[in-house]
């Protein structure tokens, strides 16, 4: 037995190291050919180059698809947080019948493939009767983004207790001078942090983008158009290190702010109460 | 804490609040049924009853935060019909207390203050002399999340205070404290109030918090009041059973009325025998029948060969101890409930044995004649 335990710990580690080491060794490998100076991923490196960073401003295409993939972004973070903190705020302050099934319906898209909604989203755009363009993409991407902006908004919301808003009208201020004194300083982080989660995955989704654009193409489209011409390669390379750098920073400020506003609203107890 | 404590202050005769028929429905139930109430300049006044009695929702409707059905209510001689709670002369000390949590204490306090738009000494001053008051000088930098409850209950009095407020109106502001903790904080609210002189309008459900702190009380019961008067009064002499019972314990006798005059009545019991009692104001005659009550305390266990003018005798059939007191249970004959007595300590009441035959002392004025 005692073998055995002193044994397993060891086991243990090594099965955790080898673990985070299988998830993240495709990630480590973007960055490391996206310096070299050979057009083809293979060690061991030929040299060491930004070249390919530096090629990046100068691809119209890229340009574009960049743009298309800012406004689709911050179109899709927008309307899913004003859409969350609705959704958010009548979860967390309304007791309704159907409110825990109205709550389920909204984060299902987590779990649906994203392939069938996007087939079907397309088949919804075209009843409509909408041409496909980047606005088709952001209704999309709404969609999908509603229920990571709910998940943050409502850590943010709960525990938000209503006799703050009472106080504040008791000490004299009027409904705007408390929503701009107290709510908005409370939910603030949380906002922030579902925008920035938001635009993130809108950033990265190809699925949806894929089936609901036109003739603009997003980032991950782009990427993938070029993967088919073996020379453009360490670009992508190079575009995708951005990205991921890019996607990293925002979700671990996200998370940060999240855990800002959880704290600030759910510990009012404060440390000894 | 406070440099100048007064013992005893006169309370005006002034009204401060002036509650006239006010009845709060939600759909086919009361909250509040039909309540008046007139609430006197400086005094420190208690709602006291269990919970769903009304008293919280008439608290909200005095700070604005809840509207009347029907009737109306005026502070300091102004109608608040239709005065939101940011335009009205009253603060609140919240049951949870609401400190906002993304402010500091000085910013809490003087949160009110902003508004008022002071000149910044002014303000720095009065924000300083409300920590003062409740004994908070020298945390104003701590944040709301590092302070204990007691703490936070006294940053939701300052920043109340700090206001200069008409009324004060505190709901259930002890109840989220300890037992210690919270009868250190009826003494010093009770001398906070002395000493600002603002009328204090406390929610509760403690009876024995309403009692140390009030100048007077009102007893609520499903949406009605009871009974309006001071703590002495509520307690020697409750206007009927339901209040009697929530103030403490009480013995309730049957009676028979013998003669009732305006302002005594005769009663025959069975184990008290013949008594004369006053007649309270509010008494009301139902047929014959009557109840008299006595509380346990004011029934005295008689020593050895001791006599008294007015005595009972009986059995002990119970006995319970609580450190400085004990409690008896005795059967009296002719009585359908035996009695409850407590005695202190000091000559031995812990001591007597069950089954012991036993005397006790009364005093016919402690016998309260009130309606069913």
């Amino acid at each position: 037995m005692t073998a055995i335990r002193r044994y397993l710990p060891s086991w243990l580690s090594s099965y955790a190291a080898l673990y985070i080491l299988f998830l993240y060794l495709p990630v480590i490998f973007l960055p490391i050919f996206s310096i070299n100076t050979a057009a083809t991923p293979k060690f061991p490196l030929s040299g060491v180059t930004l070249h390919w960073y530096q090629e990046l401003p100068r691809t119209p295409a890229l340009i574009d698809a960049t743009w298309n993939s800012l406004v689709v972004g911050a179109s899709a973070a927008i309307l899913s947080t004003v859409f969350g903190i609705l959704a958010a705020r009548s979860i967390t302050r309304y007791r309704y019948p159907g409110r825990r099934t109205v709550n389920g319906l909204i984060m299902a898209p987590l779990v649906l493939p994203e392939v069938i909604v996007a087939i079907s989203m397309l088949l919804v755009m075209l009843q409509l009767g909408l041409s496909l363009s980047l606005f088709t993409v952001v209704l999309g991407h709404v969609l999908v983004c509603i229920p990571y902006s709910m998940t943050v908004l409502t850590s943010g919301f709960e525990g938000f207790d209503r006799s703050l808003e009472e106080a504040s009208a008791d000490l004299g201020e009027s409904a705007f001078g408390t929503f701009r004194r107290v709510t908005l300083p409370m939910v603030a982080p949380a906002i922030v942090s579902s925008l920035l989660v938001c635009f993130t995955i809108s950033l990265d989704e190809f699925i949806i983008a894929f089936f609901l654009t036109g003739t603009e193409a997003t980032l991950p489209i782009y990427i993938w158009g070029q993967l088919r011409f073996a020379a453009k390669l360490p670009g992508v390379l190079a575009l995708g290190t951005l990205l991921l750098a890019a996607s990293f920073v925002l979700m671990t400020v996200a998370e940060i702010l999240r855990r800002r506003a959880a704290r600030r609203t759910q510990n009012e107890g404060g440390l000894y109460a | 804490m406070l440099e100048r404590v007064q013992s005893e202050r006169t309370i005006s005769d002034r009204a401060m609040i002036e509650i006239r028929d006010v009845t709060r429905s939600y759909g086919a139930f009361k909250a509040l049924d039909n309540a008046s109430l007139v609430i006197r300049e400086g005094e420190f006044f208690s709602l006291l009853g269990p919970s769903g009695c009304g008293k919280t929702t008439l608290l909200r409707m005095i700070a604005g935060f809840d509207t009347p059905t029907s009737g109306s209510i005026a502070v300091d001689g102004q109608p608040m019909d239709g005065i939101p709670a940011n335009r009205r002369p009253t603060n609140m000390v919240f049951q949870s207390y609401a400190i906002f949590p993304h402010l500091n204490v000085e910013q809490n306090v003087a949160y009110g203050l902003k508004r008022l738009k002071l000149q910044s000494g002014e303000e720095k001053r009065r924000v300083e002399e409300a920590l003062a008051q409740v004994s908070l000088t020298g945390l104003g930098k701590r944040r709301a999340t590092e302070l204990s409850g007691g703490q936070r209950q006294r940053v939701a009095l300052a920043r109340a205070l700090v206001m200069r407020p008409k009324v004060l109106l505190l709901d259930e502001p002890l109840s989220a404290l300890d037992k210690k903790l919270r009868e250190q904080m009826q003494v010093e609210l009770r001398r906070l109030q002395q000493a600002v002189g603002i009328t204090f309008v406390l929610v509760t459900h403690d009876q024995y918090e309403a009692l140390a702190m009030s100048d007077r009380i009102a007893v609520m019961f499903g949406g009605r009041i009871a009974q309006v008067a001071s703590p002495k009064e509520i307690y020697q002499r409750p206007v009927n059973r339901q209040v009697a019972d929530f103030l403490g314990g009480m013995n309730f006798v049957k009676a028979e009325i013998v003669e009732e005059n305006g302002a005594s009545l005769v009663v025959d019991t069975l184990g008290f025998g013949r008594v004369r009692t006053d007649k309270p104001k509010t008494f009301v005659r139902h047929g014959g029948a009557a109840t008299l009550g006595i509380r346990p305390e004011r029934l005295r266990v008689l020593w050895d060969n001791a006599t008294a003018k007015f005595e009972v005798a009986g059995k002990v059939v119970e006995r319970h101890y609580f450190g400085e007191i004990t409690h008896l249970i005795v059967e009296i004959p002719g009585l359908e409930k035996p009695l409850s007595v407590t005695e202190t300590n000091d000559f031995g009441a812990d001591d007597i044995p069950v089954g012991a035959p036993i005397r006790l002392a009364y005093d016919p004025e402690a016998l309260v004649a009130m309606a069913d």
